[in-house]
This record gives C-alpha cells, structure tokens and sequence, in this order.
C-alpha cells in the first residue's frame, strides 16, 4: 500500500489500535467492580470535601452505560476487522471508497448509458429537433455547464453568452462539439509593454468606434493605426475577429469581459486568458453530443435574435 | 504580601465581564452574517463586511473570545477554590488577561482585512500565533502552580478537566500553527496537501473536544453541584468518562474527511474512534444531570439552576448526533450540508453558551457581593435563549437534510435532478427562520448584560479570604 513509507507503520498502526480499545474495555471493567449497588439507604461519598461543601457520592457506574460503552467497543473492534482501518489490512470485506465508487459507476453507465448512445449515431441537427433528447440535454447542461454559463446559459464577464449568436469558435454543429470535447484556451497578450498607456487608451478608443460608438475622432485615427499594427494579425483587418484563434469579433458590441471604456483598458492592458475545459474524458462522447445539440438549438430558438 | 490569605478575584472580575461583552460582540457578528445569507446585499459591497471576513470573525469571538474568556474565568475561580489557595502569581494572571484580549483585538482587526492563514477554528497569523502561545503558557504555569500549591490533598475532578484543556491545546495549537511566514502578516502551513487536512482536523476536532468540551465539563463540575447544594452523582463515573473521554477523542478528528483523499483506515479509525466517544461524553451528562437526583424540585425555582441542566441535556443531545453523523453512510448525507452548522450550534448555543451563562450568574453575584438584579429576568432570558436555539437547530436540521437529499436526487437518465443554485434557492426560508432564532439568543444574551449590569452596579468589589480546609478522613 502506498499509504505508508514502511510496512512497520502500518504494524504500529494495527496494534497501537486494537491496544487502544481493549486497554479501554478492561480499565473500564476494572472501574466497574468494587462498589456495592447502593441498597435503598444513604450512599456514601468519596470522603473528600473542597471549598467547604464540595463532595461526592460513591455510586457505582450506571449499568446501562456501562453497557453501552461495551457494545461500542466490541462494535468498534467487529468494523476494523471488517474495513480498511488496522494500517494497510483491507478488512475481511475487502471495501474500498475506490471500489464503491468504480462499481457504483458502472451500475450507473450500465443503466444510464444506452440512453444517452442511442443519439450519437445521429447528426447533432437532427438530435437538435428532438424534444426528448433536448429535455435531457438540458439537464446535463444544469449539472455541468451552469456553474460558469449559467443556469439561462447567458454567459458573464469571462463566459460566453450562448444564446446571442456570437460564436467564438464557430456555432455549426461539429464546432460546438469540438469545443466541448476538446476544450478551448482562448489568450489575448498583455499589450502595455508595447503599446504603453497612451498607446492602449488609444487602440480602446478605436475599439468602441468599431461598433458604431461616437468617439474621439482624431483619437480614434491613432487608435486605427496602432490597431493595424498590431491586433489584425488576430482580429482581422476589419475587427470581425477569427473563429479559428477563438479572437473575438469586435464590431457586434458584444463583449466578453465588459464593453466599457476602462474594461476595454484592462482587457489590452493586461490581456485576458479563457478557459473552456475538455469534457472529453470526464463526460464521454454521447454526452457531449446531446450538449451540443442542446447548444446548438439555441440558434433555432433564438433565430431571430442570432441574425441580428 | 497579605495577599496570600485571600482568593484574586480581580482576575476572575476581568474575565467575567470581559465573557459578557465579547459574548454580545461575537453573537452580533453572527447575527450580521446569518442576514447576510438571507438578503447577500447586506455586505454593501463593502470588502471588509463580506461573509468570508466576518465569518472567521464570528467563529473566533465566540469560541475564543467569548469561550476562552469563560473558561479564564472560571478556572481561575474555581482552582482556587478548591485548592484553598492564591493563584500562584497575580502578575502572571494579569499578563494572562491583556495578552488574550489583545489576540482578540487583532483577530477583530485583522480578519476584515482579509489576513487569515486559511485554516478553520486556527485562522490567526503567525505572530498573533505566538502571542498566544505565551498567553497559554503562562496559563498553565498560572494553573498548575495553583494546584502545586494547594492545601487539600486530591485535586477536584473539575481542575482534571480544566488541566486536560490547558495542555492538550497548547499541543494542538504548536502542532496546527507550524507555519512558514512570508511577510509579517501571511505564512503557509508546514504542511501540504492531505497532511494538511489532516493535521487541521485534528486540531478543528479536538478543540471542540478540549477547548468546547473538555473545558467546559470543568466548569459543569463546580457549578453544577455548587448551584445545586448536592455531592456529585459518581466519583466513579468521573474517572472513567475523564480518561475514556481525553483518550478517545484524540482520535476523532478524521470524520471531518470522510470520503475525500484521505486513507480508508484513517478515516475508519476516526469513524470508530468517534462512536466509541459516545459512553464517554454521555459519562459527563448522567453525572451532571443525576447530581440532581433527589433536588428535582429545585429546577422549578431556580432559572439558574435551569440553564445549567438544560446545557448539559443539550450536550447529551449533540454528544448523540455527532458519533452519528460521523457513520460514513450517514456523513455521506449530512457532509457540507447546513446540518453540520445545526449540529454546531446545538453544542455551542445549548451547552457552551449556556453553561457559560449559568456559571456566570452563579459567580457575577458572589465576585460583587449582591443578588441577581432580577431572577424574573434570568427566567426570560433562559425562556427567550431556548425557543431562539429550537428555532436554530430544526431549522438547520431540516434545511440540511433538504438540501442533502437534494444534491443526491437524480433523474431516470441518471442526471441530477436539482442544479445546485435550486438548492441555494430551497435554503432561503430556512435561512430566514435560522436568522430570527439567532436574533432571539442575542436578545436574551442582552438580557443578562443589562440584569448583570444592574447588579453590579454600585457594588463593592468582595475580597474573599481563604477558608481552612475541611478536615480529611
């Protein structure tokens, strides 16, 4: 067992605790003998007094105690020969955590699984128009997806909206899935180095003018030129960004990490770092298959909002 | 110094009063924290009113400063008392008092600033880490110089109790507290990962095994049969539920990591290691509540007398749910659930803040030389406490099990049935009704300061002087 650096450890462990009980049970059946029932008349006390009237009675322990205390020992020794407890001795039952949860989890892929495997032989578009397969969709999107899109898959600063149509990394069907499975690391570099505070104000400012925002024009003019110097190469010559680098489209007025002026500052000045993770490993294909069509049928529901 | 043929109860005045301010400081906080779960606007974006900051805050002033200030108190009390004899130096006494009321400060300070070591229950950084440590030492050398000193020959079964709780957490607190500083106000613990976790549950578990309880019993075993005029119940019965107790609970501290890294065996020997604890805390119940054997009557009465069985029946209840929560299959349920938070406060509100309140009404008058302002009062304030902790705990209790149950429903495609914001959301009115309970034992804590105040008021400071011994056998 890797619990332990040495095999006496885990000796020391079995005695020092098998000790432990059975030194408690005779020194407790030791204390338990001695002293007479109390026979209807007075008990006495202990003989001694302190701080004038401190005394006390010499009843012998209560029985029922005295009892209770034994079956819990007793039980106490019966569970470690049973489970894991005396160093690395496994127990007669031979339970783990691990193994509990190993066969809980395959009782659970067992029953559970062909439910969800019976979509992956299917298109997304078409598990999409499926109501049974979105109800469940839904709810493996309220257990692992809402902790950062949220329960209404509206997104917040830092996690994308999924219902406005504005798709970082593509919003066909084999996209989203892809994004799932695979996970996404989204990263803008931290650009006051180069461009210095004035250099960012200024590139902000071009920023805001790329979705229809009244600015500053002469600023806005240098903001152009230093946007072209340095951020076409990610967000393309026209700002619409490039699904394939996960760099945002700058001209929807939707923004990732806030849309305000000093948002927009922070965001170049120190560059940002997203993290999509991959659920391949941890939820498995067909799961990720029906999350993605219960993604991607938010561009159903919501067509007319997305061509906006 | 004359001095020597009377008891300091400076030192126990100071502690005593300082128990009833921090008491009110540290119940308000919890107040504060408990609307702010009900209404989380209540933090006015304020960095320094946020939960996370305040509830470090709450945690520590009601154990540490209301507790600690109790436990000061009444030990020094009662070691005197009963050891018929001076504590061993006043200066050290007094050193003992500033010194912990400034950790206390700094806790108050520091944990809005948002300077924490991270670690549950031992949150202070490294130099206030230190002051303590030397707080703590003086206190035992305060306390076991008294019994050195004593003029009786056995040591009351209190002062046992009382002793277990000075040294066990001065190894608790050097052990947990091993810290690697940085700066003056971060460090990193010397320990990584599941060591980590362990080592901080052992101390987390152990101090409400010494501090909460071991401590507290002492306290249960002078007032209890002071208040009542009685022996207590089995000289016997302390003995083996004392080393059955300190022995066993030692353990425990793993069933705070059920299902998590940590080895199956060690979880299983704190599982079993924390049934077993059972017998020996319910040995302290039956001799608190049984010293009243033949004085039933009395409980009608004196509301005095009530706080301090009602304590020790809530400590039997809590001493009953805590081995069973510790069950795996049962932990599975109720782990980070809010039915740890209701189990917490069955045994801080019913048997530590309760014990606590008896003790002091028993002591405040006779460290003033008065009566109790007003009984009726007393009564109100016990009336008041008790519904404020029901509605605490059934409150939690049901919110807990909800929200357990909740986390674990599934669907037939094996989804989970409730996202976990729904969970949140079940807990609001639960939350409310947690609230209003807290707010009344706060009203009734109140209660007390202002009869407390009341009888002090105008009153002349007593100076006790020591009396001879009884005659031993």
């Amino acid at each position: 067992m890797a619990d332990f650096i040495s095999g006496s450890w885990s000796i020391y462990i079995a005695v020092v605790t098998v000790l432990s009980i059975v030194v408690l049970m005779l020194f407790t059946w030791k204390m338990s003998m001695g002293i007479p029932k109390p026979t209807g008349g007075q008990v006495e006390t202990s003989g001694h007094t302190w701080d004038e009237d401190l005394a006390e009675y010499n009843h012998p322990l209560p029985s029922w105690w005295l009892n209770m205390f034994y079956i819990t020992l007793v039980w106490g020794l019966i569970y470690l020969a049973l489970y894991p407890g005396l160093g690395s001795f496994a127990g007669f039952l031979g339970w783990s955590e691990q193994t509990q949860y190993d066969q809980e989890m395959a009782q659970a892929d067992q029953k559970y699984g062909p439910i969800f495997q019976q979509y992956l032989t299917q298109e997304i578009d078409k598990v999409a128009q499926d109501p049974k397969a979105l109800a469940i969709g839904q709810r493996l999107f309220a257990n692992y997806c809402t902790a950062c899109h949220g329960s209404d898959a509206k997104g917040g600063p830092g996690f994308p909206n999924l219902r406005d149509g504005d798709w970082l990394y593509g919003g066909e069907p084999a996209q989203i899935k892809t994004t799932i499975m695979e996970g996404r690391q989204g990263a803008m570099p931290t650009w006051s180095p180069v461009l210095g505070a004035d250099g960012v104000e200024k590139a902000a400012t071009f920023v805001e003018s790329l979705s229809g925002r009244q600015v500053d024009q002469a600023v806005a003019a240098e903001g152009k030129k230093i946007f072209e110097q340095n951020c076409v190469a990610c967000h393309g010559p026209d700002g619409k960004g490039m699904q394939a680098l996960g760099a945002p489209n700058l001209t929807d007025d939707i923004w990732l990490y806030g849309g305000t002026h000093a948002k927009l500052v922070e965001t170049i000045t120190k560059g940002r770092n997203g993290r999509m993770p991959s659920h391949k490993d941890f939820l498995g294909e067909a799961k990720v298959h029906l999350l993605a069509a219960y993604v991607f049928s938010f561009r159903n529901a919501a067509g007319g909002e997305a061509a906006k | 110094m004359a001095d020597t043929q009377t008891y300091n109860y400076h030192v126990v005045r100071q502690f005593a009063l300082m128990t009833l301010i921090w008491g009110v400081v540290g119940m308000l906080v919890g107040v504060i924290i408990a609307a702010q779960l009900c209404w989380p606007q209540l933090n006015f974006d304020i960095p320094y009113l946020t939960f996370s900051r305040l509830r470090p805050l709450h945690t520590n002033a009601v154990i540490f400063a209301f507790g600690g200030c109790a436990l000061f108190s009444t030990s020094y009390y009662v070691v005197q008392r009963t050891c018929h004899a001076r504590l061993l130096s006043d200066g050290l006494a007094a050193f003992t008092f500033w010194g912990w009321q400034l950790v206390i400060v700094l806790a108050a300070l520091s944990f809005p600033l948002g300077i924490t070591t991270g670690k549950e229950y031992a949150e202070l950084e490294w130099p206030i880490d230190i002051l303590i440590t030397l707080v703590w030492v003086s206190y035992a050398i305060v306390f076991f110089g008294t019994i050195v000193k004593r003029k009786v020959k056995h040591i009351y079964v209190a002062n046992w109790f009382f002793g277990a709780m000075i040294i066990t957490i001065a190894v608790l607190h050097l052990v947990n507290s091993a810290e690697i500083p940085v700066t003056l106000t971060k460090s990193y613990s010397a320990y990584a990962g599941v060591q980590d976790a362990m080592v901080q549950w052992w101390y987390g578990h152990n101090a409400v095994g010494f501090f909460l309880t071991a401590g507290f019993l002492g306290m249960m075993y002078y007032f209890i049969p002071k208040q009542a005029g009685r022996p207590v119940y089995s000289y016997r019965l302390s003995i083996v539920h004392f080393w059955a107790l300190i022995f066993t609970y030692i353990w425990a501290g793993p069933h705070h990591l059920h299902y998590t890294a940590l080895p199956n065996w060690t979880q299983s020997l704190g599982m079993v290691m924390s049934i077993i604890l059972l017998a020996p805390s319910w040995g302290g119940m039956i001799n608190g509540i049984m010293t009243l054997s033949g004085a039933w009557h009395k409980l009608r009465t004196d509301p005095v007398l009530r706080f301090l069985i009602v304590s020790v029946s809530f400590y039997g209840m809590s001493t009953f749910e805590g081995p069973m929560m510790s069950i795996k299959t049962v932990n599975a349920l109720s782990h980070y659930t809010d039915w740890t938070i209701g189990h917490v406060h069955s045994g801080a509100l019913g048997w530590v803040a309760f014990v606590s309140m008896g003790c002091l009404y028993y002591l405040i008058p006779r460290l003033y030389g008065r009566e109790i302002y007003s009984l009726k009062l007393v009564e109100t304030h016990f009336w008041i406490s008790t519904f404020g902790i029901v509605l605490y705990i059934t409150s939690m209790w049901v919110a807990g099990i909800m929200q357990g149950l909740m986390w674990r429903a599934v669907n037939p495609d094996g989804t989970l049935t409730y996202s976990f914001v729904e969970s949140v959301a079940a807990m609001h009115p639960f939350f409310i009704i947690r609230l209003l309970g807290g707010v009344m034992f706060l009203g009734g804590t109140l209660i007390m300061v202002y009869n407390m105040f009341k009888t002090i008021a105008g009153s002349k400071l007593v100076t006790a002087s020591i009396p001879a011994p009884a005659t031993a056998h």
